[in-house]
């Protein structure tokens, strides 16, 4: 099939960057999305011009480092779909698709479809983590955790860390990305002794790292590639709450 | 103090104030539905609130105070908001946002908007004096007459449109804010929260019927003086 | 030169304890003069560079990817083995130690294996306390599962995304140091080159990938956690940024490259579809224990619909050829059968390059449902890709190139033969032999990581005298000339081809003569072709826009340029083990019914090369295996 595409130009974060459009000709129904930007970047580059640059690794949607809004929706907006695992077979012959970066003032552009997400670094920094040492911990086996605790850590632990969330939100809001961590370690009995002080310490670096608030939208819920609950959120709250006072 | 600074704590903050809002809204619309039972119902529901004396002003200083906060934070976080998106996408496509939740900051302000007329019009009186309590004779039980206030301006198209669209914004407000405090206050847990939403929007609807319809039949001559 | 391996001496089960007593110690005052570079964030470098900073040290670490969460650790699936014998089905550490040694097909260091068999069980024990959400049974304990290669359940696992959650605790320790300001984290940052003082490792030099300045760091040590290299064969299961050039750098400084030659083919993958694939995606092996593998027994029925082969014209080639084991041959065994039958021109699917792994008589035996319950999200991720249901329609299936046993040589200590460069994981070649059991990877990378480097890395630093050879020395300043002067090289070719023409053409060869199954005369003709890629590659590259910026064509361009030297080691090293071991076969060395003949007598050693540049023969240095607590045995299938 043959494509047009949209595709967001800058050379860097200074520059103001602008749409540009390229054909894509003959796509394989079977290639993934990257392979078909692969594909028009062989051809940019055989004409002397460049390619364009994209984050991506590995190519199985599980790094986290790809980061694509294609047609107004982050990763293309399949469910549970990373633009890695998307397949052209979802396109028709003659569509124009439009690909832009993530869009959030604390995302800045690296370059074309690059940003820079070390914000969501800083949240992870302010507590995203138990403090435990290296060696002298207890038995796997001390601390019983029940099957649907443990379950319920891993749908939370499940978070890729691609911002998507923030992409798809009209807030630019990290919360999903914030509760999946403080929601993981809340529950469990590892990360509740710190509980307070990291729901406080995290929120408070989403703020610093120039996010917006969440307002509900749950639009983050339906842009999250791994399918992140925003039940999270809401546990996010209930910790906090227990915050108050203290 | 934390709660005013942080994010979720003024998340919080508006969810607390919203609901008793609510609360007030509610209370207020039953006390309203009276007109439909005449003069003797409403008026004499005004004429109970009035002998309360000191006590009604400790409530609408409640009621201010809660209203400067859910205003003040609801503007300033659509502002942070804002900011942190400051370019915008070619295209953008909402897969759960709705236009509700997307216009909560404008809805909120027709509110506001709404609230100030409706304060000069039947609490101040001083947007149509002709017709106001004040200067009508009192009923029959030498009551100031309410329910003539409230016939005769309904009955005018202009003051009968103001008050709807004020309901439908304060429908659309409703329909994201009633189950948005739920997700708040950390009582969503997952596969429920459809139905909370839905009945967010169904009690939305309620309010925007039953208030809406004090206006609607009045101007539909259905009640008259 | 005979290499020595600095194991201890004495009974194995007192070899790592008494090793750690033996060793010096750095005064705990002591430990923040001293400064170490840690490359790579994956399971071993991050856990080490966690633990490195928690001890005092001043940890420098870098990561090509944006974030340290993303390294190629992350896309594990299986699981995490450990000694911990919790479902009392008869484990020990004796018992992990046997079972490794023996997958390995007796080509890995006794005492090295001991103690990851000894420290598995402190891995789950950390990883509990960081809060990653292994899988529970309704009591809350730890649950466990099955894994190839051994006949207890000792492997640990949080659903199909262990590896994950593992380099997410270890993220997330790295993340708590880097907080406190022990580690400094350098993300979009590759090294280019290792900075060798006098013959000790002294520091590195990178390039930063966003603004293309080239930098050197010093160091007390350098510690080097960079992965495997199988990306030399283009298409495999790695991620596209893994490559061998941080190793390669160091092995052109000195370190030796052990066991090239060990690589992994994994069966259970998903075929290519055309020349547009940039990349394999693997499906757990777990797949096996219910489908049945088979390829049509005529050529002219491969074009048909796969219910259209009768039962009669089907051929279940590995019940046929292993009755005993069946599908669930080994992963070198199964690769092999699904090439063999494939160049029997029986393949299925585009380009012919694949073989069915039906689920129909699974299906019919035990019901969908239960098949669903135990595949539902492989299945999945098959449709997704293939756009094929699996529950109506055979999967088809592929070897893909997954693994590096092989890696830069390391002592006991992971001291490499450069004083003062560690290797750590998958970068190195030490426990894993010629073969690495499934959920073993894992267990290695973490082991490095939290529990052996901490301790090595100690004796050495007591004996060097820290910030001696900073930054101001001369060899940092040669370097990143030299590191410039490459990329400039490279940047003005302005040639015809592309990077990934190129890079597909040196993964045709690599996959074509030293893939599954090798021969002399593949050997050959690879030793052949890739010197004649290589040059063509310095001639004729197009690398466009400049060294100053975002370039990922150089990026790319860089890394190929040291597949292409490494690449020629790879089949060097294929081409003198005349024997077949684990995931080394030579289709010289076989029996009759095709089982690999290993050799002990003349090839129990590890084959570590001295890279003595692009036209001179690399020199072999050899480390003879001893085995004296497992017993030298054949291993069958049958």
């Amino acid at each position: 099939m043959d494509l047009t595409l949209h595709v967001w130009r800058q050379s860097g974060p200074k520059d103001k960057g602008q749409l540009e459009t390229y054909p894509a000709k003959g796509v394989s129904p079977d290639m993934s999305f990257l392979e078909m930007l692969d594909e028009v970047n062989e051809g940019l580059i055989k004409s002397g011009k460049q390619p364009i640059v994209f984050d991506h690794d590995c190519r199985e949607g599980i790094c986290g480092m790809c980061s694509q809004v294609i047609n107004g929706r982050p990763h293309g907006g399949q469910e549970r779909t990373t633009v890695c695992q998307l397949h052209m077979r979802s396109f028709n012959d003659g569509d124009e698709i439009f690909i832009e970066p993530w869009r959030a003032r604390a995302f800045p552009i690296v370059k074309d479809l690059i940003v820079d997400r070390s914000a969501l670094e800083s949240i992870m920094q302010a507590g995203g983590y138990t403090s435990c040492h290296t060696g002298g911990v207890p038995d796997g086996n001390a601390h019983p955790i029940g099957k649907p605790v443990a379950d319920y850590a891993m749908d939370a632990a499940e978070c890729i860390g691609c911002g998507a969330c923030v992409a798809g939100c009209p807030n630019s809001s990290a919360m999903l990305f914030t509760s999946a961590k403080v929601a993981q370690l809340a529950v469990l009995p590892q990360g509740k002794i710190e509980a307070k002080a990291r729901v406080k310490n995290m929120t408070d670096s989403l703020q610093e790292q120039g996010f917006g608030n969440c307002t509900n939208h749950l639009e983050c819920e339906a842009s999250c590639p791994k399918g992140i609950s925003v039940k999270f959120i809401a546990k996010l709250n209930r910790e906090y709450m227990k915050t108050i006072g203290c | 103090m934390h709660l005013t600074q942080s994010t979720v704590g003024r998340k919080i903050l508006m969810a607390v104030t919203g609901l008793l809002l609510v609360g007030f809204i509610t209370m207020h619309l039953l006390g309203n539905l009276s007109v439909f039972a005449g003069p003797d119902g409403i008026n004499a529901y005004a004429e109970h609130l009035k002998s309360l004396g000191p006590l009604v002003w400790v409530f609408r200083l409640i009621m201010l105070a809660l209203f400067a906060v859910h205003v003040t934070f609801g503007i300033k976080l659509s502002m942070e908001n804002r900011a942190a998106t400051p370019v915008n996408y070619s295209i953008k496509k909402r897969m759960k946002t709705t236009f509700s939740s997307e216009s909560m900051l404008y809805t909120g302000l027709i509110i506001l908007a709404f609230l100030i007329y409706h304060l000069l019009h039947f609490t101040v009186q001083i947007t149509n004096p002709e017709i106001s309590a004040a200067k009508l004779p009192l009923d029959a039980a030498m009551r100031p007459d309410v329910f003539s206030m409230v016939v005769l301006s309904f009955q005018k198209v202009f003051i009968a449109l103001v008050y709807i669209v004020g309901m439908i914004a304060l429908f659309l407000h409703l329909t994201h804010g009633l189950s948005s405090f739920v997700q708040t206050f950390g009582w969503n847990n997952g596969p429920s929260h459809d139905k909370v939403t839905l009945g967010g929007k169904l009690v939305a609807v309620v309010f925007l019927l039953a208030y809406v319809a004090i206006p609607v039949l009045i101007l539909a001559r259905f009640v008259n003086i | 030169m005979i290499l020595d391996g600095k194991t201890p001496t004495g009974p194995i089960e007192k070899s790592w304890d008494k090793h750690r007593f033996d060793m010096k110690l750095v005064n705990p005052s002591n430990k923040r003069k001293f400064k170490i570079l840690v490359v790579g964030t994956g399971l071993a470098g991050g856990a080490a560079a966690a633990s490195l900073g928690e001890l005092g040290y001043n940890v420098e670490a870098f990561c090509y990817q944006d974030s340290a969460r993303r390294a190629h650790s992350i896309a594990a699936q299986g699981g995490i083995n450990a000694a911990k014998n919790y479902p009392n089905d008869g484990d020990s550490i004796y018992r992990l130690f046997y079972d490794t040694i023996k997958g390995g097909d007796f080509r890995a260091r006794e005492a090295d294996v001991w103690r990851l068999s000894q420290v598995s069980n402190n891995i789950i024990d950390q990883c509990v306390a960081q809060g990653v959400p292994f899988a529970r049974d309704y009591a809350g304990y730890l649950d466990n599962r099955s894994f190839g290669g051994a006949q207890v359940s000792r492997t640990f696992y949080a659903r199909g995304q262990t590896g994950q959650q593992l380099l997410l605790g270890a993220y997330s320790a790295l993340s708590r140091q880097v907080k406190a300001g022990t580690v400094k984290l350098n993300e979009r940052t590759e090294m280019l080159d290792l900075v060798v003082v006098d013959g000790v490792a002294k520091g590195i030099t990178c390039r930063n990938m966003v603004t293309g300045e080239i930098n050197s760091y010093w160091g007390d040590a350098v510690v080097l956690a960079t992965g495997g290299y199988v990306n030399v064969f283009y298409l495999s299961t790695n991620a596209m940024g893994c490559s061998v050039t941080a190793a390669w750098k160091a092995a052109k400084k000195g370190a030796f490259m052990a066991n090239p030659c060990y690589t992994q083919i994994h069966p259970t993958c998903i075929p290519q579809t055309g020349d547009h694939q940039s990349k394999l995606t693997l499906m757990s092996e777990s797949l096996r224990n219910d489908g049945r593998c088979w390829v049509p027994k005529k050529k002219e029925d491969c074009d048909k619909a796969p219910g259209d082969v009768p039962e009669e014209d089907r051929d279940y080639y590995l019940e046929r050829k292993y009755p005993s084991f069946g599908n669930l041959a080994p992963r070198d065994i199964a690769s092999r059968a699904a090439k063999e039958q494939c160049d029997d021109e029986r393949g299925v699917g585009p380009g012919k390059r694949g073989v069915y792994l039906d689920y129909a008589s699974a299906i019919e035996r035990v019901g969908e449902h239960t098949i669903k319950e135990r595949y539902g999200n492989l299945f999945e991720m098959y449709e997704k890709i293939t756009d094929e249901n699996a529950y109506k329609r055979p999967m088809r299936i592929y070897p893909a190139p997954h693994y590096a046993m092989g890696g830069l040589w390391v002592d006991y200590n992971l001291m490499s033969n450069v004083p003062g460069l560690f290797v750590l994981g998958e970068a190195n070649f030490s426990v894993h032999g010629a073969n690495r059991l499934g959920a073993s990877a894992l267990m290695q990378g973490l082991a490095d990581g939290y529990f052996v480097i901490p301790y090595t890395i100690a004796a050495y630093l007591a004996t060097v005298t820290p910030g001696t050879v900073t930054d101001e020395h001369p060899a940092f300043k040669e370097s990143k000339e030299q590191v410039e002067e490459r990329i400039n090289t490279l940047l003005n070719i302005k040639g015809k081809k592309t990077v990934s023409e190129l890079h597909r053409e040196l993964g045709k060869v690599m996959w074509e003569d030293v893939g599954m199954a090798r021969s002399e005369e593949s050997l050959k003709h690879a030793l052949q072709r890739i010197p004649e890629i290589r040059d063509e590659f310095w001639n004729n590259v197009n690398v466009t826009g400049s060294g100053a910026e975002l370039n990922q064509q150089l990026e790319n361009a860089g890394r190929l340029a040291d597949f292409l030297e490494f690449g020629e080691i790879l089949a060097t090293d294929a081409l003198h083990r005349e024997e077949s071991c684990g995931g080394h076969f030579r289709v010289e060395h076989q029996t009759e019914d095709g089982e690999a003949t290993r050799d002990d007598e003349n090839f129990a050693y590890v084959g570590a090369w001295e890279f003595k540049g692009n036209d001179k023969a690399p020199e072999l240095h050899k480390e003879p295996l001893k085995f004296e607590n497992i017993k030298l045995a054949v291993r069958s299938y049958k």
